[in-house]
């Protein structure tokens, strides 16, 4: 297990990928997403599965979801992938001081998401959409929900990096968690892509 | 040591059931083995060629590995190295290709028995239909065309294609009759838009008179084992006796007390003629049933532990079900030792003669 | 407290053999019970309730706590070695593996003592095991268990693929590694794909237990089939993850004790590659009769034919290996040797089932019962125990006792057939599986009688493997580097026990089998491909150990409503999570001068 470290004191090109411990991490980060894969499909199957059994007296689908609310949450986090892109160029540009500003955008981004879809749950259980109310209700929330507890970890997860970077600085051994984290990040909104268009969009379909 | 003892012993349990296939093909009210229906003999004909298919390659890798592990044994003192193969790429293909050509023996009648017994019966005319109700731990019956509502025995006519659309009023299980079809699930769940349930569909058909066991074979509860149901093929003049015969005004007992007993405490979730709840088994024509609770079989000749005659099976069952089948949804009736005795008596008396 | 903390996959495959080896004693006991119960009609050995809780933890105890946990011990011990590697790519999550494994086994069995066991079968299927109809805690115990076993395997698939991935040693290809290696590294890709389908399955029935949600519950529009799909698209991957190592094992023995190398290598490792494959297709054959149409039938009844070409060809690259061989039979060959009928018996089987108008016989059915003991226990078990009598001197520096393990070979060999080759008659005849008791006079007693018995000679000849085990710690005969002397691969070029650092210079590869190539090239040893120099090693923890706990304590917490214990617990596991991450550790070294090849002590 031989460290990179140059002369200079420069990072390498791609720091996550200088050590074996870190292309270790970014491999079987690769590997656990694909899990992940396997994970939200299985979830999405039983939504599939689900989605009709609304019951009776029950909001629809159609008449739930209201599609500005969810378009702005959409909005948020695709943002929030691309200012977390924008985080990893920095950092393989040795630019300690923009990738934490990018990073912390990045948390503020999912941390509004959250918000939003906070307060659209509120508003659904108000509106007789709880989550024992039926078996599509019960679908919807665990793989929505699934989805908000991994922004959730997501957020968590960022924020304590961002202290870590602060604290020990941007190196080798930094780099590979804040790559794999970056993975992390851009996984959960490709997740939300999904979601978008088969629950809310397919749903507004009917 | 090894060699010919080893070899032997290895091939011991192989002749052993052999010829213990060839012995012991099973009864023919319940085994696989000796279909008594079209449909059961058309699945038994796939298992036979499945069977004379895989015995062929069970045949050629014992010969292969007698062989091997008899002649290329390392005799004592030998030290040579043997010749280091790679492989070699014309015997891959063979056992390849044989194979495949093997299983697209079989895969063809395979497809043609999978659409074949899938054929669905229920619209058909000259088809009886059924529908199946599974529950914890007996068996519903009922005739749609002549609104014939029995449990654990199904009788039939011979000759005649049964249409059966199983469902389960609780948990999964499985409607099995050995000897005549392979089985079906019955699944639970709510009619949809359309009327129909999560309904499973299967036909057979019973040529020869006579009755065939039925088991459940899905895992339902603590009395699973216990949730045999019976089979019952007459000749069509016997059917048409039975369908009158169920059709006709039962008495109720005619003493006034085993009356009252009865109605207050059978009655509300029993049937008999046409009193009576519809959620538990049908009593009406129990006294000429084989057995009490499906698994008391009635007989005056008892010879085993579940065995007796309708009246003590009847005591026996209504005194304690739970200690007869576990789990069973009937509770414990408080009954007087004369209540328990007019009414046993009373559902013993329930037989309809219908059999020429 | 070395054994609490380590992070070295030596040790931890010795964990994992001990605790898997505890939970085979148990499964194997509940089934001695389940026998016992059947050996005469109407028998009262033990309640209709507690049968079917015996059969269920008979099931779920062998296949997650016992099979499984054994072959990860295979795999630890033997995976890093024959890489050539000092260590997996994550010892902490190895260890982590190993204790949520552990404590999710020991909660499934606290079950035993907490009012019920589960007892919906291994298979759980609903509306049985959904809060309707099994109102008590067992089948929490179940769902929950299996949450944090699960977690333990996920881990470990995901770390031996990045280890067979990125750190095998120089020269050493893809096409140059051990069969068993390639066996792992597919069978983990098969845990990384069908583990999280379980754990969906495993978490809708939790939320429908829990939390009143309506999954699989009918009144409110759930689905009972969604569960039987969810469940087998995880479960038939998960037989071919219990099987693919056996084959690797089988492999590797059958190749050494012949003196021959593995017939048609690429054949293996491409119908290996093709077995993990198809084994993601073939999922509704365990569904033929619920409902799901002729089309879907047949489909699944062609897909699962095919699976037998690729396991055809392994068979008779065995039987090619032995061709031409000088063979030795020593007790782990005596098990991969007897592996090859027995399996193949269970193969054709398996093809029968495949056929669906056939199968709506078979199905539920004590035939499908013996199909699957006989693929499972004559292939897998076989397996392992090849795998260990094989492996032993380098886990332990010790020889097993030949004598011993002849003896548990035989009594084993025989009393599985006897318990089982009669139960595909049992089953043709009409006994349904999963059943507490049968009827007298319809001819299942003498039938039953011969497979208990076969059941008490198969608990002898654990008896016999658990003697020589004890035998062998007292007296058993020192293992030198290669004990059979006729070894390939780069686990016999070091020391038995392997020391600690296992190899002191990374070896260089120059071919398949690469230590039988430098043996034939006149080398008694490997060249090395780096300098001696200090070995950094990783640290151990404790860490592991107390986020299991965490688990363990949530897990009782959300089971019985006791929502503070199990934020309480979730809190431990993510407070070590925290510290694991905040913490550096950077390990430390073994310098050159320390390098006495010391082994492991077990």
């Amino acid at each position: 297990m031989s460290a990179h470290t140059h002369a200079d004191g420069h990072l390498p090109h791609e720091p996550e990928k200088a050590t074996l411990e870190g292309r270790n991490k970014v491999l079987g980060f690769w590997l656990f997403l694909g899990g992940e894969t396997v994970l939200f499909g299985t979830l999405f199957s039983a939504f599939l599965a689900l989605r009709d059994k609304v019951g009776e007296g029950n909001p629809t689908a159609n008449e739930l979801f209201n599609l500005s609310t969810v378009a702005i949450a959409t909005f948020i986090l695709l943002t929030s992938s691309l200012t977390s892109v924008f985080a990893i160029q920095a950092m393989h540009a040795g630019k300690k001081v923009p990738m934490l500003w990018w990073l912390a955008i990045t948390v503020l981004f999912g941390l509004g998401f959250l918000g939003l879809e906070i307060y659209e749950f509120y508003e659904y259980v108000h509106e007789g959409h709880g989550f024992t109310t039926s078996a599509f209700s019960s679908s919807f929330y665990t793989l929505v929900g699934f989805h908000g507890a991994h922004v959730a970890f997501g957020v968590l997860w960022i924020s304590i990096l961002i202290g870590q970077v602060l604290k020990k600085g941007l190196n080798v051994v930094t780099a590979p968690k804040l790559y794999v984290a970056g993975m992390y990040w851009h996984f959960i909104d490709v997740v939300w892509v999904f979601i978008f268009t088969v629950v809310y969009l397919m749903g507004k379909v009917g | 040591m090894m060699n010919r003892w080893n070899v032997g012993k290895r091939l011991l349990p192989l002749f052993a059931g052999i010829v213990l296939l060839l012995s012991a093909c099973g009864r023919a009210d319940l085994s696989t083995l000796n279909p008594q229906g079209p449909v059961a003999e058309e699945q038994f004909g796939l298992m036979k060629l499945a069977i004379t298919i895989m015995i062929f390659v069970v045949i050629i890798v014992f010969a292969i590995s007698l062989y091997v592990i008899v002649r290329f044994r390392r005799r004592p003192g030998d030290n040579k190295i043997p010749v280091q193969v790679e492989g070699n790429h014309k015997l891959e293909i063979i056992w390849t290709v044989i194979p495949l050509i093997l299983l697209v023996i079989l895969a063809v009648p395979t497809v043609n028995s999978v659409f074949g017994l899938a054929k669905d019966y229920s619209k058909d005319k000259d088809a009886i239909k059924v529908e199946v109700t599974s529950h914890q731990f007996w068996w519903e019956f009922y005739y749609p065309e002549y609104d014939i509502r029995t449990a654990q025995e199904l009788v039939i006519p011979t000759g005649k294609k049964i249409a059966i659309s199983a469902k389960s009023g609780d948990v999964m299980h499985a409607f099995w009759i050995p000897s005549l079809a392979g089985k079906i699930d019955t699944n639970s769940g709510a009619a949809d838009a359309n009327g129909t349930a999560n309904t499973n569909k299967m036909y057979f058909e019973a040529p020869k008179a006579g009755v065939y066991l039925g088991k459940c074979a899905e895992l339902c509860g603590p009395s699973h084992a216990l949730m045999d149901f019976k089979v019952k093929a007459v000749d069509e003049a016997s059917f048409e006796n039975w369908k009158a015969a169920l059709k006709a005004p039962v008495a109720l007992p005619s003493d006034p007390a085993i009356k009252d007993s009865l109605v207050s405490n059978c009655l509300s979730c029993h049937a008999i003629g046409d009193q009576g709840g519809l959620s538990f088994p049908n009593l009406t024509d129990i006294g000429s049933r084989l057995t009490v609770g499906g698994i008391l079989v009635n007989t005056d000749n008892a010879k085993y532990k579940n065995e007796g005659t309708v009246e003590e099976n009847l005591k026996r069952w209504i005194e304690d079900p739970q200690a007869v089948k576990p789990g069973a949804l009937m509770p414990k009736v408080e009954l007087s030792e004369q209540e328990l005795d007019g009414i046993a008596k009373y559902l013993a008396g329930l037989k309809i003669d219908y059999e020429k | 407290m070395d054994w609490l903390t380590t992070v070295d996959h030596k040790k931890i495959g010795i964990l994992y053999l001990l605790a898997g080896g505890f939970f085979f004693l148990v499964g194997g006991m509940e089934a001695i019970l389940i026998r016992i119960q059947l050996w005469k009609p109407l028998n009262d050995f033990v309640s209709a309730d507690t049968y079917n809780e015996l059969l269920t933890m008979h099931g779920t105890t062998m296949i997650f706590l016992a099979a499984m946990p054994m072959l990860f011990a295979l795999m630890n011990a033997v995976i890093p070695l024959q890489i050539g590697a000092r260590d997996v790519a994550f010892p902490f999550l190895n260890s982590l593996g190993f204790w949520t494994f552990f404590f999710g086994g020991v909660l499934l069995n606290v079950s035993w003592f907490t009012g019920g066991a589960p007892d919906a079968g291994w298979t759980s299927y609903v509306p049985l095991a959904s809060p309707a109809y099994s109102a008590d805690y067992g089948v929490d115990y179940y769902v929950i268990g299996l949450q944090i076993a699960g977690i333990g395997t996920l881990i470990g698939g995901i770390n031996f693929l990045v280890t067979i991935i990125n750190m095998r040693a120089p020269g050493m290809t893809f096409m140059r590694m051990p069969m068993f290696t390639w066996a792992i590294f597919v069978t983990s890709a098969l845990i990384l794909f069908a583990f999280p389908a379980l754990t969906v399955g495993l978490v809708a029935l939790m939320f429908d237990r829990l939390f009143q949600a309506n999954f699989f519950n009918v009144t409110n529009g759930g689905n009972t089939v969604l569960w039987e799909h969810i469940f087998w698209i995880f479960g038939h991957p998960e037989v071919y993850i219990l099987i693919l190592p056996a084959f690797g094992v089988i492999s590797e023995v059958i190749s050494t004790f012949s003196r021959k190398r593995l017939f048609g290598y690429s054949s293996m490792v491409f119908a290996t590659v093709l077995i993990g494959f198809l084994g993601f297709m073939v999922w509704a054959h365990h569904m033929f009769t619920a409902g799901l149409g002729p089309v879907a039938n047949a489909l699944f009844s062609i897909a699962t034919m095919l699976i037998a070409v690729p396991t055809g060809i392994k068979i008779f690259n065995w039987l090619f290996t032995m061709w031409g061989g000088s063979i030795k039979f020593t007790s782990a060959n005596l098990f991969a040797v007897g592996f090859v009928p027995t399996f193949v018996m269970g193969g054709v089987t398996g093809v029968m089932l495949a056929a669906a108008p056939a199968d709506f016989q078979y199905h539920d059915s004590y035939f499908v019962v013996a199909h699957f003991h006989y693929v499972i226990v004559g292939g897998l078990i076989l397996g392992i125990f090849s795998g260990l009598h094989y492996w032993w001197p380098k886990m332990f520096g010790k020889m097993l006792n030949e004598f011993l393990g002849k003896l548990t070979f035989w009594t084993f060999f025989i009393g599985f057939h006897m318990t089982f080759l009669i139960q595909h008659f049992l089953g043709l005849m009409g006994m349904p599986r999963r059943i507490y008791t049968y009827l007298d006079g319809i001819g299942f007693n003498e039938m039953n009688l011969i497979s208990t018995i076969g059941a008490f000679l198969m608990g002898l000849g654990t008896i016999f493997f658990i003697v020589n085990i004890i035998v062998t710690a007292v007296s058993g005969k020192k293992a030198s580097n290669d004990p059979w002397e006729d070894g390939r691969t780069l686990e016999w070029t070091i020391p038995s026990p392997a020391p600690e650092y296992n190899f002191k210079q990374t070896p260089l590869v120059r071919g398949y089998d690469a230590f039988w190539k430098e043996k034939m090239d006149g080398n008694k040893e490997m060249t090395p491909a780096e300098p001696i120099g200090p070995i950094h090693m990783p640290s151990p923890s404790i860490l592991p150990l107390f986020m299991s706990i965490g688990l363990f304590i949530a897990g009782f917490g959300f089971m019985y409503h006791k929502y503070i214990i199990g934020a309480a617990g979730l809190g431990i596991t993510f407070l070590c999570m925290l510290i694991r991450s905040l913490k550096d550790d950077h390990g430390f070294h073994i310098e050159p001068e320390e390098l006495q090849d010391k082994g492991v002590k077990a």
